[in-house]
């Protein structure tokens, strides 16, 4: 008999679908169908058990090929490697879960390393804005349950949060909106007429880059001040029009995705579409959302905000001090200055999404990849750790985009002897504190400069 | 021209870099305040850092001369290049620094008084916090200049930045006081999020210049290439700007952002284009 698994978490989207039913079969070995997920989250699941798995850690070898080694030989390599670095960088963790997260953090407070998740190439200008000027927000039910007006700016759930729109947003029938999609105005901005703008009752196609204008324009409606005719490609009386739209709703939720975070201006786009989201409460209530990009992207903003004041791109060299400033100690920005002489990608992949430049300059210096696929940044690693995938074979806690924590679930082991992400980061903080004990037995006085306030 | 204070008592301590750091040199150690009072042997062993390695500046510069016995009156001259040396003057608060050529981020961040010359180019987050002093800058300047840091909605209080090329983006966020002189053009984002202070651009602005504005001043001579739709013409009037008087089109704003009221007035910030 085939086995059935239901409430099952989605390891792909910041949505984080937990309706999902997963069917096992009989020894447990294999996953047969997946209910109620996208196509991606479907196939993040069948690829699971559908193909050949890498089942040991891979080092690269002087001939250029790799050549499987033991999980005890790879984590002494990384320790040492992050042991002997100036600066090393560690990176990732868009797909694992905040235990592993937790972990990592440690051997980065560890080694003296830089920090980072996805986010310094996503949604990391939005904390910018947040810091800047606050974060008017609400979770995913309450916009379903009350939003009648939806407005999807520099986003394209349609295809980046496939069940997006059908849960939360457009289409769902809520507590006070009964009516389901026929009670909901959908206002879409957007240079590109996409997928979600088909959906739309009101689209803007807004000016490339010029987003921040827009925001002003409606602001300044919004206060009753006069705009010019056009402005950022949109005519004045369309603009008076989706401001009276706004002002008048019983309650709104802008999402808003990279058009925002990553066109000219960055955190100000965000923060301007904040202060009208702000203006707007003037008249009734609006909130504001980021539409996160993975299942646990979230996470690290949290677990790291926790741990050390700061939700990416820190910098722990000093290790008594956390130190982070998106500019300098941002992944890209690192890569790109060369002040980073050592990288660990995990759980994302550095080597599709980065730019080639900057995946020149870490390629000067180690580069390891945990990650329990196949990847780019896998085949160009000089160590491949192969890890269980987070909501498939490794259970963990995620955030989802609307900062609520959800307890994922596993519905079958990984492959034999496969260890977790949050098992490596522990093994490998073991292996750093006995190379700094043997540093220390060796010689006392040189493990002194090591950074600590060592004999302060 | 007289100048008893400084021929009295001032003494030059000269680094020459000489023996480059592999990654990026934090140098938060040279400052006037940290040098004074200290013989050359004792500035040679100040800290450093380079990643999380810490070390003797001596290691990477050679040092000649001592420093006076107040930070008022040591003058620091950097020779060599210094483009991968980050923080140099940072929280100085007297003294002055010269450096020869180009330097990396932060230099003059959070200061507080005194001089820092930098006669080549500057990267980003230069002045960032200032509070006081003055930073002048040659060449061009990164981004972030006299902005506040991350988190920080009390920017630039005080002091005075020339940049005399161009500088990049986010220039003067949430300045709140102090001046801001560039000869050259500036990238977005100038005074976003304003509360006072001037801005003085003598190139041309590529746009968002003022938005979120409350209060302060910017002058603009030459065109800008995307106005901002919140900022409103009220007039021409004549102003002295930098020593000397001009013609600008006066604009308020940024209407979409909230405004005081004083003395029964809303206050709003200025925007002047030379005609």
């Amino acid at each position: 008999m085939s086995k059935k698994v239901e409430n099952v978490g989605c390891p792909y989207c910041g949505v984080c679908c937990d309706d999902l039913v997963v069917t096992v079969s009989d020894d447990g070995k294999k996953i047969l169908e997946v209910e109620n997920a996208c196509a991606i989250g479907n196939q993040i699941f069948h690829h699971a058990t559908g193909g050949e798995r890498v089942r040991l850690p891979r080092l690269r070898q002087p001939d250029g090929t790799y050549k499987d080694i033991s999980y005890d030989e790879a984590i002494d390599y990384a320790a040492n490697v992050l042991y002997k670095a100036k600066k090393p960088l560690i990176y990732g963790f868009g797909s694992t879960n905040c235990e592993g997260m937790a972990a990592a953090a440690k051997v980065a407070e560890k080694a003296g390393a830089v920090l980072d998740n996805c986010a310094s190439i996503c949604h990391g200008s939005s904390f910018l804005a947040i810091f800047d000027n606050g974060y008017p927000s609400c979770t995913l039910g309450e916009t379903k349950n009350r939003a009648d007006v939806i407005v999807y700016w520099g986003a394209n759930p349609a295809h980046a949060h496939p069940r997006h729109m059908s849960r939360y947003s457009i289409f769902p029938r809520g507590f006070f909106t009964g009516k389901g999609h026929k009670s909901r105005k959908i206002i879409v901005v957007d240079p590109r007429h996409t997928d979600t703008a088909q959906v739309a009752d009101i689209y803007l196609q807004v000016q490339q880059g010029h987003d921040y204008e827009l925001f002003d324009a409606f602001r300044a409606v919004v206060r009753g001040h006069e705009i010019p005719d056009v402005v950022a490609g949109i005519r004045r009386e369309q603009i008076v029009e989706v401001a009276d739209i706004l002002k008048k709703a019983r309650f709104g939720t802008i999402f808003y995705g990279m058009g925002l975070c990553h066109s000219d201006g960055r955190n100000h786009n965000v923060d301007i579409a904040i202060s009208l989201t702000r203006d707007l409460n003037d008249f009734t209530k609006w909130t504001i959302m980021a539409m996160r990009g993975h299942y646990n992207i979230t996470g690290p903003g949290a677990v790291w905000s926790w741990q050390y004041g700061y939700p990416y791109c820190l910098d722990l060299t000093k290790r008594d001090i956390a130190h982070m400033n998106p500019g300098e100690t941002s992944s890209i920005d690192l890569a790109m200055r060369d002040e980073v002489d050592a990288f660990i990608n995990i759980g994302t992949d550095a080597g599709a999404h980065f730019p080639i430049d900057a995946v020149k300059h870490l390629r000067k210096h180690p580069w390891i990849t945990i990650d329990p696929n196949i990847c780019m940044a896998s085949e160009i690693s000089d160590l491949h750790i192969p890890v269980g995938i987070v909501g498939v074979e490794v259970p963990g806690i995620v955030y989802r985009m609307d900062n609520v924590p959800i307890q994922y679930r596993k519905v079958i082991d990984p492959p034999e002897g496969v260890i977790s992400d949050e098992e490596v980061f522990e093994r490998i903080h073991k292996r750093l504190c006995e190379l700094e004990a043997e540093e220390v037995a060796k010689e006392p006085v040189k493990a002194a400069p090591e950074g600590v306030r060592v004999g302060e | 021209m007289q100048h008893n204070e400084v021929i009295r008592s001032m003494k030059t301590v000269t680094l020459t870099l000489t023996n480059p750091s592999e990654l990026l040199l934090e140098g938060q150690n040279i400052t006037p305040d940290n040098f004074a009072a200290k013989k050359a042997a004792e500035i040679a062993t100040l800290d450093v850092w380079e990643g999380k390695q810490k070390g003797p500046l001596g290691n990477y510069f050679t040092v000649a001369g001592d420093g006076a016995a107040t930070a008022a009156d040591t003058r620091i001259v950097l020779r060599g290049d210094c483009t991968r040396v980050k923080r140099i003057g940072q929280q100085m608060t007297a003294g002055e620094i010269v450096i020869e050529g180009n330097a990396d981020m932060y230099i003059g961040g959070w200061m507080k008084g005194g001089k820092i010359h930098v006669k080549g180019n500057v990267d980003s987050f230069c002045g960032i916090g200032m509070e006081g002093g003055e930073l002048i800058v040659d060449g061009n300047a990164g981004h972030h200049l006299g902005a506040s840091p991350r988190g920080e909605w009390r920017g630039m209080k005080g002091g005075l930045i020339r940049v005399a090329g161009s500088v990049g983006n986010d220039t003067a966020t949430f300045i709140n006081g102090g001046t801001i002189i560039i000869g050259g053009d500036a990238d977005i984002h100038v005074s976003t999020h304003g509360e006072g202070g001037t801005v003085v651009i003598k190139g041309n602005a590529k746009g968002r210049v003022g938005g979120q504005m409350v209060k302060g001043d910017i002058y603009v001579y030459g065109t800008i290439e995307n106005p901002l739709p919140g900022f409103k013409m009220v007039g021409e009037v004549e102003q002295e700007v930098d020593g000397e008087t001009a013609l600008f089109a006066h604009y308020i704003g940024d209407l979409g952002e909230r405004h005081p009221i004083s003395r029964g007035k809303t206050v709003y910030a200025n925007l002047y284009t030379r005609i």
